[in-house]
């Protein structure tokens, strides 16, 4: 009844083309975004923004990131946060090797660095698919955690191999704040998904989902392999170097190389397969799972009263956490994003389905 | 009349809490309802839970002090984890019971599992930090990864971060790392001892050239602490420093051990945490390499390190922090006040071993910070910052610690605005095969010499990093 699309008219080829051409969508869209830019910031506690927005906003990112090279080009990666290390490493440097450097620009470059390295360990795509890509990208991960693990001059000569950082500033506005934090982070995060989500529609974008679904025969169509799967790694490892500076810099402070290790690099993964493959929706759904969803089950036992000790909470946390997400991907196995879909559908044709 | 002040006091400081946390002005505008539907976890539960305590507090009269307690009772590090969170807990409960809280202040708590895990961690100490009326006493973060994340955060919520024998060798500095308490002494104390003691045992430091010496280190910020000093003191002895790295949870030590057969070192550091020691230990046995040669940390010379490699660990040394094993006075009074009215932590495993001990000197040492700090800013709940000002001026001599029960284990400590370290001494302790036995006549101290001019470089490196101005404690003594 709410929403339904009769009676908008597409009189130019603009208005059919625009990222959201429902009205309702686009009003329900700038209602979140504005709702996430003013009243979020004002409402919410401390601990949520340090725990969980501000977790949720970089991870959602990298899934992103992630999700163009997987979902939408079908090569498997299970290195991707050795290429978060990548861009935090590098803009830890650049930070302590030309510190009169915007940040702004420093995310960019270190962004550039991770598609460059992402490009290198993307090579291998070339020649081999499927599970054996993915065993090759995880020499990326094994590579990156030795690498700033043992080759002291990335990490500075620290004695401990841990990193810090100063707290962020933007022409004179000093980042400290979790409010300040937030702010920043989802205008980066904005920015970047309508950065991917037009990537996706263009020309680039069909190129790398030709290559997905079936490689031949996109190759007989006119697509050089070599520049989609390259382009794709390229720009997954961009974005996804960008959230590793940010993980770094805005969330984390100061960090050893282990918050890059492969659990990271499962977690982003699990997050767009849970999420959906191929869905820039997706990989914030999928974020929020991970992020959030073992957070509140850890303290839902003592919001309602249930006396428990610290150990029966945590093992209870990993065995439902392990039950919902077998459970949602029998349900759904195209990810929460194609369950929204589905729920966009039935709306629909409310109040009269078929 | 004096509660009552208190009390309003406290609720104004509520407020301002509140205030700050919203950075806004208009607040009150939907603000409650929309959190309490949107985020039910976020901040009108939080502020209901602080309000919760300082009414009752206002009622029972001497107020409550929140102590948050992180801890690990699952992973791969719990059978250490447990008994030391039970230490430390079953102490609390004690001052409680036996006391009725620091002079009427009465202790309240919470556990927070972070399973060794640094992100995790974090989200305990965020969660933690703003509970009970006056928020979070101080920290026992007892992970040196956790320790490094929060202490860029403790300049922020001004938290009192104590690491008693672990963290961050450099925190010593009160005057770049205002908030860490490294008490007691820190990795390149120990590195430093070890050295010392390996050469003793050679018949004098410069004995040691020419010789190897291995260190099997937990691949982690905690593991790597050690190497800036074990690396200085090669440089002036001349000794051979191998450095093999295990990487986290530890199991898997073949390579590592290949490499010690290989190299044959004269001696091992062991540097490792949770199950890593004892399969360190196992694959000596199994290496055939003389467990008298290893010596562990602080870290790697308790129960239930040495326990599952059997009869092989015999011979097994390792340093020994203030607080060896057995029992007191104090576990006297644990039992009674504690134990026998059914409220142990935990089915009360590991009593009486190092790591319940060592968790028990460290809540006493937090309890006797808190006591200090009562001395300047009056006999209510203190904030993190008051208690700062105690733990800057511990001062448990020979009569405390008898008169607290901890005779024999721990030695004395004092602190200050400048070395929030204190004094650090340790000795050496051997695994009989049944229990630890600590040598007798070894007490060794870490040249300061070696490492004042580390820590000065190292905490100048970090507050140019962070762009921290150094306090001034001359000044701040004056107030």
């Amino acid at each position: 009844m709410f929403y339904r699309e009769n009676g908008q008219f597409k009189s130019s080829y603009a208005a059919d083309q625009q990222l959201l051409p429902i009205l309702q969508d686009r009003v329900f869209m700038v209602a979140l975004v504005a709702f996430a830019f003013v009243v979020v910031p004002l409402v919410v506690s401390d601990y949520v923004f340090l725990s969980l927005l501000i977790p949720f906003l970089i991870l959602a990112l990298a899934a992103i990131g992630l999700n163009l090279v997987v979902g939408y080009c079908g090569q498997i990666s299970i290195g991707h946060a050795a290429f978060m290390a990548v861009g935090a490493y590098a803009a830890y440097n650049l930070v302590l090797r030309i510190p009169q450097l915007n940040f702004l620009i420093v995310l960019v470059l270190a962004g550039l660095v991770a598609a460059a390295v992402g490009m290198l360990f993307g090579i291998p795509s070339l020649r081999i698919k499927g599970l054996y890509l993915a065993v090759a990208t995880l020499g990326a991960q094994f590579f990156m955690d030795w690498l700033f693990a043992r080759v002291k001059w990335f990490t500075n000569y620290a004695h401990s191999g841990s990193v810090q950082t100063a707290p962020v500033e933007l022409f004179g506005w000093s980042i400290d704040s979790p409010q300040e934090k937030y702010v920043f982070l989802l205008a980066v995060l904005i920015l970047f998904t309508v950065i991917a989500r037009n990537l996706v529609r263009g020309h680039i974008g069909r190129a790398w989902m030709a290559m997905r679904d079936m490689d031949v025969a996109a190759e007989v169509i006119g697509i050089r392999p070599v520049y989609a799967k390259l382009s794709a790694f390229a720009v997954s490892s961009f974005f996804v170097g960008v959230a590793g500076a940010l993980w770094g810099f805005v969330h984390l402070g100061s960090w050893e190389p282990a918050a890059f290790n492969l659990t990271l690099s499962l977690n982003l993964l699990f997050m767009i397969i849970i999420g959906g493959m191929g869905s820039i929706l997706g990989s914030f759904f999928g974020a929020a799972f991970i992020v959030v969803l073992p957070i509140v089950l850890n303290q839902l036992p003592q919001f309602l009263g249930i006396p428990m000790s610290t150990a029966m909470i945590s093992h209870l946390e990993f065995m439902i956490f392990g039950a919902l997400i077998v459970f949602f991907l029998i349900v759904e196995p195209h990810g929460l994003a194609r369950l929204w879909a589905i729920g966009k559908e039935k709306l629909r044709l409310w109040p009269f389905p078929h | 009349m004096i509660q009552d002040t208190a009390a309003s006091k406290r609720s104004t400081q509520n407020l301002e809490e509140v205030d700050m946390m919203h950075k806004a002005k208009f607040v009150g505008l939907a603000a409650g309802l929309a959190a309490a539907v949107a985020f039910g976890t976020g901040s009108a539960l939080a502020q209901d839970k602080k309000g919760a305590p300082a009414k009752k507090a206002a009622a029972a009269g001497g107020g409550e002090q929140f102590f948050p307690v992180l801890s690990y009772r699952t992973g791969a590090y719990a059978p250490n984890g447990i008994p030391f969170a039970n230490g430390f807990l079953d102490y609390l409960k004690l001052v409680n019971a036996r006391d009725g809280g620091i002079n009427g202040v009465r202790i309240t708590f919470e556990e927070c599992e972070t399973g060794y895990a640094t992100d995790r961690g974090v989200e305990c100490y965020e969660r933690l930090k703003g509970k009970g009326p006056t928020g979070a006493t101080l920290f026992h973060p007892l992970s040196t990864g956790i320790t490094f994340a929060v202490t860029d955060k403790s300049f922020v919520d001004k938290i009192p971060i104590v690491t008693f024998g672990y963290g961050r060798a450099d925190s010593v500095d009160g005057t770049v790392f205002g908030w860490n308490f490294p008490l007691g002494g820190t990795y390149w104390d120990a590195a430093d001892m070890l050295v010392q003691h390996v050469g003793k045992i050679s018949g004098g430091v410069d004995k040691l050239k020419g010789k190897k010496i291995a260190l099997v280190y937990h691949d982690s910020p905690y593991g790597k602490e050690p190497i800036a000093l074990l690396e200085e003191r090669s440089r002036m002895h001349g000794y051979q420093l191998l450095l093999l790295p295990v990487t986290h949870p530890g199991v898997e030590q073949k390579a590592t051990w290949l490499q010690i057969r290989q190299q044959r070192p004269d001696y091992v550091f062991l540097w490792g945490w949770g199950v890593m020691n004892s399969t360190s230990i196992k694959e000596a046995v199994a290496t055939g390499y003389p467990r008298n040669q290893m010596y562990g940390v602080w870290w790697s010379g308790a129960e239930p390190d040495v326990t599952p490699a059997g009869d092989g660990a015999k011979g097994y040394n390792a340093l020994t922090f203030l607080a060896p094993a057995g029992q007191g006075q104090v576990h006297k009074d644990i039992i009674k006040y504690v134990h026998d009215k059914g409220d142990a932590t935990g089915k009360k495993e590991g009593f009486g071993e190092v790591l319940y001990n060592r968790g028990m000197v460290g809540a006493m040492m937090s309890v006797e910070a808190v006591r200090r700090a009562q001395i300047r800013h009056g006999r209510k709940p203190l904030t993190g910052e008051q208690v700062r000002w105690g733990l800057e001026n511990l001062a448990i001599d020979q009569a405390a610690i008898k008169r607290l029960g901890f005779e024999g284990f721990m030695t004395p400590i004092s602190t200050s605005c400048v070395d929030h370290r204190g004094d650090s001494e340790a000795g050496i302790h051997t695994w009989d095969g049944k229990q630890w036995v600590v040598q007798k006549g070894v007490r060794l101290v870490a040249d300061q010499a070696i490492i004042r001019p580390m820590i000065r470089a190292s905490a100048e490196k970090y507050a140019g990093e962070k762009k921290i101005v150094r306090r001034d404690c001359a000044k701040e003594s004056q107030q």
